[in-house]
């Protein structure tokens, strides 16, 4: 398999204490302007691949920077570093502004958290699976009435109901019309926000059905960001755990949640409801994270709630090291490689 | 008999009056809790789950009606109380966690004075000392520095810190009942088995009840001792928790343990369940509101909700239950 997707260094910071209005501006006037701020590193040095056909999921926790590193890959938003490739064209130069215009963007596209909150409630569903394809497509009248009557019936979508607002719709129903929108201009790429955040598991399992025979039919990869690590490990090849804008392990899903090697990602799977299971409870994490603003390049982010911690942690940033397929950043990770 | 429990509610129906017609939210329901026992709620979105709490609590919405049922509450009945009587009870001894932290708790007030606010309310401690025992009350749901801590606003808190204060606030004056409603939903599962620890241990501390509403069945069996399943408003299933696993005599019950992701070793094998909840508001709605979904269904279906106790603690409503075969063999693949 070729890689679809290669991200390389890729980094978000995010100034703070600028904003608008003449006080803020004469402060960075005196200061020395933006350059000089305090910075949120929200995506730190972040590099990995997605290879065609593949499903890669992404999990950490809230304010890990994992909604930054989706937008920043779906061009949303511009990264501060780094490259991004899709197949072998560069997409990272271009201002988000441009490529929304970009022959690329139909390549990359994104089904959002909430479809009640992420499609326009004055579109129709027919409008609002038509939108990308007016824009990127150029398609009109009948055609375009083809396409969006084929896509809506892919993704199980009943015909009569393409005439109806997203507040008429059920949950699934509005689920369907923010994967049929995503995959109306075929992408290459589907990176999707938890889409099932908001569904009850009946519904779930539905959509994630639905999604994996999508991908099957139309051979597009998958990069699946959620909470759930349960919907991960049924649905994805390869897992990333993200903590505090770094990538602290990445390997086979399987293996990753069987042998988690990171300290972080043991608190995560043994902190994860099991029905089969009572809960563990020796791994617990203590304490809230630590500040992502300009923190030091020497000290391990998971230093400080991380039961091990000790002087090396604090002195050397942890590299990610290859063991097989299985990535970790962590300089512990030997002692966990048995067990 | 009723010494023993902490609550019992019995027949409760409860209906919204709509535009769009009367939603029977709740249709004869009937449970009891146990005095330091934790039970669990489960169902989708829309079973009446919320609906119960609320009416529990005496806090539904205005357009609702309570048609028929009985809530006691130790000795006293709920839903003839004088509304001053309950405020007495309210917080004192029945207490509530909501699901949305930051939106209950009140955002130009800091915490540590909403609970003082409780404290004081329920006589429990002088104005003076209210402050210094907000702050001993944050020290034990695990706020470090909490004297800094009791000066914040919930804005400056993360949505885990705002959990453990709502927790604090609800447990201040020492309840003998606790209702969770879905108090983990939007935090992180690192953070929810925290926060879920710290409920557990407090109210085994204190002996205290407890409601926990949930749609996470896989979170519900890991915390509770009995779990009741409810669906479009009825109470379709009520189980000591390992029994319901091995045990499901519902097919809904079933049907949502089979539809749970981590029941599965891949997605084929997940099975979703077939229909929608009925609309509540129909007139017509069968005496089962899950026949019309039911792959076991009967024409003996049509007859009144039955109410089948399987030993002594194990109750299931439905005139065809899974049959026991099935279990034994599920009893097996547990104990191996």
């Amino acid at each position: 398999m070729t890689a679809l997707l290669e991200v390389a260094d890729v980094s978000k910071f995010f100034p703070v204490g600028g904003g608008p209005g003449g006080w803020a501006r004469l402060k960075r006037r005196l200061t020395g302007g933006v350059q000089k701020l305090a910075k949120v590193h929200a995506v730190d040095g972040v590099s990995f691949i997605v290879r065609e056909g593949e499903t890669v999921g992404l999990v950490g926790e809230s304010g890990c920077g994992k909604s930054t590193l989706v937008r920043a890959l779906t061009r949303l938003i511009d990264v501060s570093d780094g490259s991004i490739k899709l197949g072998s064209r560069e997409v990272s130069l271009k201002p988000a502004r441009v490529f929304a215009r970009d022959r690329d963007r139909a390549n990359i596209q994104m089904v959002f958290q909430d479809a009640g909150e992420s499609v326009n409630p004055r579109f129709t569903a027919f409008d609002a699976i038509a939108d990308p394809l007016r824009r990127l497509r150029r398609l009109r009248g009948k055609p375009l009435r083809k396409r969006v009557e084929t896509v809506a019936s892919q993704c199980g979508l009943p015909l009569q109901l393409l005439t109806r607002f997203p507040h008429q719709l059920s949950g699934g129903q509005r689920a369907r019309v923010g994967i049929a929108r995503a995959i109306a201009v075929e992408p290459n790429l589907l990176v999707l926000d938890e889409p099932t955040a908001a569904l009850d598991v009946s519904v779930q399992v539905v959509i994630l059905q639905l999604l994996q025979r999508l991908k099957q039919e139309l051979g597009m990869s998958y990069l699946f960001v959620s909470h759930d690590l349960s919907v991960v490990k049924l649905l994805c090849d390869r897992v990333l755990v993200m903590y505090l804008g770094k990538i602290v392990e990445s390997g086979p899903t399987v293996e990753v949640f069987e042998h988690p090697l990171h300290p972080y990602t043991r608190a995560l799977v043994a902190a994860a409801p099991r029905l089969d299971e009572s809960a563990n409870k020796n791994l617990r994490l203590t304490g809230e994270p630590r500040s992502p603003i300009d923190p030091d390049p020497n000290v391990c982010r998971f230093y400080g709630r991380c039961p091990r911690g000790t002087d090396a942690c604090r002195t050397a940033m942890p590299e990610l090291r290859a063991f097989g397929e299985h990535r970790v950043a962590c300089h512990f990770a030997e002692e966990f490689l048995s067990t | 008999m009723t010494s023993s429990l902490a609550l019992s509610v019995e027949g409760l129906s409860v209906e919204f009056r709509t535009r769009s017609g009367i939603v029977r939210a709740l249709e004869d329901v009937s449970f009891a809790v146990g005095k330091g026992e934790t039970v669990a709620l489960v169902g989708e979105s829309g079973s009446g789950k919320s609906v119960t709490a609320y009416a529990v609590m005496g806090i539904l919405d205005p357009a609702a009606r309570i048609r028929a049922g009985r809530i006691m509450l130790g000795g006293l009945e709920m839903l003839s109380a004088k509304p001053s009587k309950l405020a007495d009870v309210r917080g004192r001894d029945i207490a509530m966690i909501f699901q949305n932290p930051r939106s209950a708790l009140n955002p130009i007030r800091p915490v540590g004075k909403q609970i003082g606010d409780v404290l004081l309310r329920h006589g429990k401690v002088s104005r003076r000392d209210a402050s210094a025992e907000a702050v001993e009350m944050l020290r034990a749901v695990g706020i470090t520095d909490p004297a800094r801590r009791a000066k914040a606003y919930p804005f400056e808190m993360s949505g885990g810190m705002c959990q453990r204060v709502m927790i604090a606030i609800a447990l201040s004056a020492k309840p003998s009942l606790l209702i969770a409603d879905e108090p983990t939903t939007g935090l992180d599962v690192t953070t929810q088995a925290v926060i879920m620890d710290l409920i557990g241990d407090l109210a085994g501390k204190m002996g205290m009840a407890t409601i926990f509403i949930t749609h996470d069945l896989a979170l519900a069996g890991q915390r509770s001792d009995r779990i009741i399943v409810m669906h479009a408003g009825h109470v379709v299933e009520n189980a000591p928790t390992d029994q319901l696993f091995v045990h499901p005599r519902h097919p809904y019950t079933a049907e949502l343990i089979a539809a749970t992701p981590d029941s599965a070793q891949s997605l084929n094998e997940l099975a979703a369940i077939p229909g929608a909840l009925p609309d509540l508001r129909r007139s017509d709605l069968p005496p089962c509101r899950y026949s019309e979904r039911c792959p076991r269904k009967l024409a003996s279906c049509d007859q009144p909700l039955p109410r089948v106790f399987l030993g002594t603690s194990h109750l299931v409503a439905c005139w065809n239950p899974l049959p026991d075969e099935n279990s034994t063999k599920a009893a097996k693949v547990g104990a191996a």
